[in-house]
């Protein structure tokens, strides 16, 4: 009988193996967390590169390198001004933590993503943008201040008044200036945790695109899209819009705990599918499925913030449908003027190839011009892809035409773009880059993504 | 019934924080006692947000024994629980060629946590009430080689608070060793821990919560400890100083 399993405190052995969501990249890493600034300047640094990690819902290969710092354990909030809404938290307090403590009180996150699982260091490194953005802007809008330990190792507080260079290159900015340590927000007032949901029926792109226009008044605004369907139905999808919902519109037993509501039960998805398990027919069931299940044109509901704004989570680990090989998400945006056009060209691309996607989720953003931030305005699409043989070389063909299009691609998700097809794509690219050598000289944050970009 | 009130000696350590989250989610007063009065404090408004609780700090040092009556008499209620969780696991390699690193191991674990115990130990006899919780480790059950200063000083510990509990019996206030196995914390980080082995912080916290509330006298965080123990106990000396533990 071995004895290696008798306890023995000391055994380093300290290397393991780390992604984003996606599951595609792997690297072999060396994590390290702090919960005090005295922690994380012992673990800094010793002249080798580190990637700054929050709770790894970027999907490629932006948040892991073969050195991370996570900031999971960085994770008190500092103060909670519950009559003007103003919260002050580390850079690892998620925003499900934030939902717990505010929603009660009457307060709302700014800005979401799909996901409530990500740091609030991760939604200003990624700027991260929600269904409201066409009205309300991404996260980095709502933003007072934040404190950044940049890799010159110095503390410096940024705002829109405040170290205004690092603020640009910090929102948006993939953790390449520094660790954010802590930021200050806005919330926004609710009357209710219910929101009050209509949703639409499209038949097909001409119509959709026609819908977001006609009901952009909506707050919160996007649509699923059947990517596989071609003919007549090509580009049908069902548009979900909502606003908070007012204690006016809750039925009495609501009215009641308009802050309350019934949890529901989370599934699990404990290991990864075969990769089989996915396949043109299985997702073009799955979609006529999904879009048969809205018989009316148009239905209205009020249904919980959960299900509205944060649908997959309540699939706690869904990547793994995608088996371990894992897959990559491509989320593109294209300019107003040519979006429609160009949206046409690349689903009727991806529709040939028959590469599929589970989900794909189309949402028209407002104006933005920020130094580094992917939201632009115009119509951004985004679409799973499993990976398989052929696929890298597919997703160059589409990123081609994106840039055609003059759009560009979300680095959040990506794992895989041309490092020529990003600084085309991105105006701000040269400029941001200056800052980040100013900030961050030595590189001493860097991460698999910034090397394969060419950033650091 | 006023609130009921727990204290945490070592409130920055992990299971310290797990423990103030777990008893602040049941509105207890908490009391967060560490050597830094600086990184407690975001720890306190933490938990005053989440859990709408009353967080008092406490600046508190394990081997500063001259203070540690005026540290308890500082305090304005005698806790209802008081957990004992700092310890110091240090570095035993370390430790055997360098006297200072091996008594403070040693102090930290035993004279330290000996020191603030019977002081809040007389304070509690005197309003015959509460619960004494002692965090000591199944390091502690046997002395292996690769840790036998932290380990030594946990048994001294262990030994102390069941001599403890025997002279607390008859005035009604209990007390509690717990032996938490593989713990994944910040004083374990790197360390290669097996799975099964191994409880969360939080899982440390209930199991410590759930024990105080059923008057337990002794228990391993995770079940399977008592057997792992037991059979390390049971190997005979002369083969078990032959081992590689």
């Amino acid at each position: 009988m071995g004895l290696e399993f008798l306890p023995h405190f000391i055994h380093l052995d300290d290397m393991k193996q780390i992604s984003g969501w996606g599951n595609y990249p792997k690297q072999l890493a060396y994590e390290e967390s702090f919960d005090t600034i005295q922690k994380l300047s012992t673990i800094l640094g010793h002249g080798k590169s580190q990637v700054v990690r929050g709770n790894a819902r970027s999907y490629g290969d932006s948040a892991i390198g073969k050195r991370a710092i996570s900031t999971l354990n960085y994770n008190r909030m500092l103060s909670f001004d519950t009559q003007k809404g103003v919260i002050k938290c580390e850079a690892g307090v998620l925003f499900s933590d934030i939902l717990e403590v505010t929603v009660t009180k009457g307060w709302f996150l700014p800005v979401t993503p799909g996901t409530k699982f990500i740091t609030v260091g991760g939604a200003i490194a990624s700027d991260v943008h929600g269904k409201n953005h066409h009205k309300e802007g991404s996260f980095s809008n709502h933003l007072i201040a934040f404190e950044i330990l940049s890799g010159d190792g110095k503390i410096r507080t940024c705002g829109k008044d405040l170290n205004r260079d690092l603020f640009d290159a910090t929102c948006g900015g993939m953790g390449l200036t520094g660790i954010i340590l802590n930021a200050t927000f806005k919330l926004k007032p609710i009357e209710s945790a219910y929101i009050t949901q209509r949703q639409i029926k499209a038949k097909n792109l001409d119509e959709i695109i026609d819908l977001f226009e006609k009901y952009e008044s909506y707050t919160y605004s996007m649509a699923w899209i059947d990517c596989l369907k071609g003919g007549k139905g090509f580009g049908r999808s069902i548009l979900i819009c909502g606003e908070h919902s007012k204690l006016t519109e809750l039925n009495s037993r609501q009215r009641q705990q308009p802050f309350h509501f019934k949890p529901k039960t989370k599934l699990v998805i404990p290991f990864n599918f075969p990769s089989f398990a996915l396949n043109k027919l299985s997702i073009q069931s799955f979609n006529a499925l999904f879009y048969a299940k809205n018989f009316k044109k148009e239905i209205n509901s009020i249904v919980p913030y959960e299900p509205f704004f944060y649908p997959l989570d309540s699939i706690l680990s869904w990547n793994r449908m995608y088996g371990k090989v894992g897959f990559v998400q491509y989320q593109f945006v294209l300019p107003k003027a040519s979006g429609k056009e160009g949206l046409i060209e690349i689903l009727d691309k991806i529709r040939r190839k028959g590469m599929g996607s589970f989900l794909a989720v189309l949402k028209a953003f407002g104006k933005q011009d920020d130094l580094i931030s992917f939201p632009m305005e115009g119509l951004t699409l985004a679409l799973d892809f499993p990976i398989k043989k052929g696929l890298l070389e597919f997703l160059d063909e589409l990123d081609s035409i994106v840039l055609n299009y003059n759009g560009r691609i979300y680095l959040t998700k990506d794992a895989r773009m041309q490092s020529e097809v990003f600084k085309t794509s991105y105006a701000g690219f040269d400029k941001w880059v200056n800052i980040i050598k100013k900030y961050n000289p030595n590189y001493q944050f860097a991460s698999d993504q910034s090397y394969r970009l060419n950033i650091t | 019934m006023g609130d009921k009130h727990v204290l945490i000696l070592g409130a920055t350590s992990d299971i310290g924080k797990a423990l103030a989250h777990a008893y602040a989610k049941d509105k207890y007063k908490i009391t967060l006692a560490a050597r830094s009065i600086d990184s407690l404090s975001p720890i306190s408004s933490d938990l005053q947000i989440k859990f709408e609780v009353s967080v008092e700090v406490l600046e508190f040092d394990a081997l500063d024994y001259q203070s540690h009556q005026e540290t308890t008499n500082s305090m304005r209620q005698v806790p209802d629980v008081a957990v004992c969780v700092f310890g110091y696991l240090g570095d035993q390699e370390k430790a055997q060629g360098n006297w200072a690193h091996a008594k403070e191991i040693m102090e930290v674990n035993y004279l330290g946590a000996a020191s603030i115990l019977e002081a809040l130990a007389k304070k509690m006899t005197a309003e015959k009430k509460g619960v004494i919780v002692g965090i000591s480790s199944v390091a502690g059950d046997r002395g292996r080689q690769s840790n036998y200063f932290y380990g030594s000083s946990k048994a001294a510990f262990t030994s102390y608070l069941s001599g403890l509990r025997n002279r607390l019996f008859k005035e009604k206030i209990h007390v509690l060793t717990v032996k938490p196995g593989f713990v994944k914390t910040k004083m374990t980080e790197g360390l290669d821990l097996p799975p099964l082995l191994t409880a969360s912080p939080a899982r440390v916290a209930s199991a410590i919560k759930s024990a105080v509330e059923k008057r337990k006298n002794s228990i391993y965080v995770l079940p399977v400890w008592r057997l792992v123990m037991f059979v390390i106990r049971c190997i005979p000396e002369s083969i078990f100083k032959r081992l590689k533990l």
